[in-house]
């Protein structure tokens, strides 16, 4: 009976059209995965659209918008000073883009059959790729201002001078993780999320299967933690992408401002 | 002990250090709150940083939760 329901069956990503286009030995068709991007695109840009109108007083949509633009030029103004500002359209759309897809990734739609929605941010290749851009922003901001004078990042102020054969490989080990730990950390909150959902979505199925009243309490108790949990995942969705927005402008923090 | 089981029990054991790591998220926000009870007009201004350990402390429990994933499932059987 469990073997029937598999939590990470909904991470598969599979072609919308039904049969897979290769063009070149590369496999370009468009999957789920593709779609829901295209669909977390269209909220985003129906958002900002709708908060551009510049009423002098301006109504709910616009008030909205423009508290999201300032959050993040408030972050980066904290977080990196007065030249912050370069960098917050950058920032303001990786966190948009993270905080949308892990909204629309956690909609209960499935409630109308065959419309479930699909976690974009929940494969490594997504988030890595974001991560990669972060880090390759970072790299070429430090390069572009510093030159090679970039390298003194890992070497810290005031150590001994017997001290830098350690301490210099662990910093660089530590700064090279960073884009890895960025990736990893929103694609397993995310995963773990989703998969947590799904086992007790498979306890109020097969309580229901099984019947008697032990079942349908079970069913009962396990809905009653997928609402609670679903909460929970609603808090983690923003906290992520809040999180990956603030460690990226730390490290451009870095990277502008050697220490 | 079969090969299978191994990697059970392993997977198993790799997931007790995603509870180590609650206790370290749990340690981080109740450092945040005590603090904040105590100075509560400095509060606002510390939670970058209180975000910035969340996330540090996070992450080796995701780590954990990874390697009990990495067994089951990509482990070759």
């Amino acid at each position: 009976m469990a073997g029937d329901i598999n939590p990470m069956e909904q991470f598969q990503v599979e072609p919308v059209f039904g049969h897979h286009i290769v063009l070149g030995g590369y496999d370009v068709s468009f999957t789920n995965s593709a779609l829901f991007m295209v669909v977390v695109f269209v909220l985003l840009a129906l958002f900002m659209a709708g908060g551009l109108k510049r009423q002098l007083i301006p109504g709910r949509w616009q008030v909205a918008a423009e508290s999201a633009v300032g959050f993040i030029d408030d972050m980066m103004r904290v977080n990196i000073g007065p030249e912050g500002k370069k960098f917050a359209p950058y920032i303001f759309s990786v966190f948009m883009f993270i905080l949308f897809a892990n909204l629309v990734g956690v909609m209960p739609i499935a409630i109308v059959p065959h419309l479930h929605t699909f976690a974009v941010t929940s494969h490594i290749t997504v988030t890595a790729v974001l991560a990669f851009l972060s880090f390759g922003i970072v790299l070429a901001v430090g390069f572009w201002r510093h030159g090679l004078h970039f390298f003194s990042l890992f070497v810290p102020h005031g150590a001994p001078g017997w001290l830098m054969p350690v301490i210099i490989p662990v910093e660089f080990v530590s700064f090279m993780v960073r884009p890895f730990s960025l990736g990893l950390r929103l694609f397993v909150a995310m995963t773990a999320g989703h998969i947590l959902l799904e086992v007790f979505g498979s306890f109020v199925v097969q309580g229901l299967n099984a019947g008697g009243p032990l079942g349908w309490l079970v069913s009962l108790l396990s809905f009653v933690m997928i609402v609670g949990v679903s909460a929970l995942e609603l808090l983690v969705c923003a906290i992520q992408a809040y999180v990956f927005a603030l460690l990226t402008s730390l490290y451009l923090n870095d990277a502008v401002h050697l220490h | 002990m079969t090969d299978l089981g191994a990697m059970y029990i392993g997977a198993g054991l790799a997931a007790i250090g995603v509870g180590l790591a609650a206790l370290g998220v749990g340690n981080v926000f109740g450092s945040f709150l005590e603090g904040a009870l105590r100075n509560p007009g400095a509060a606002d201004g510390q939670q970058g940083r209180l975000f910035i350990g969340f996330a540090a402390s996070e992450l080796l429990g995701l780590i954990a939760f990874v390697v009990a994933i990495l067994i089951l499932f990509v482990v070759k059987k």
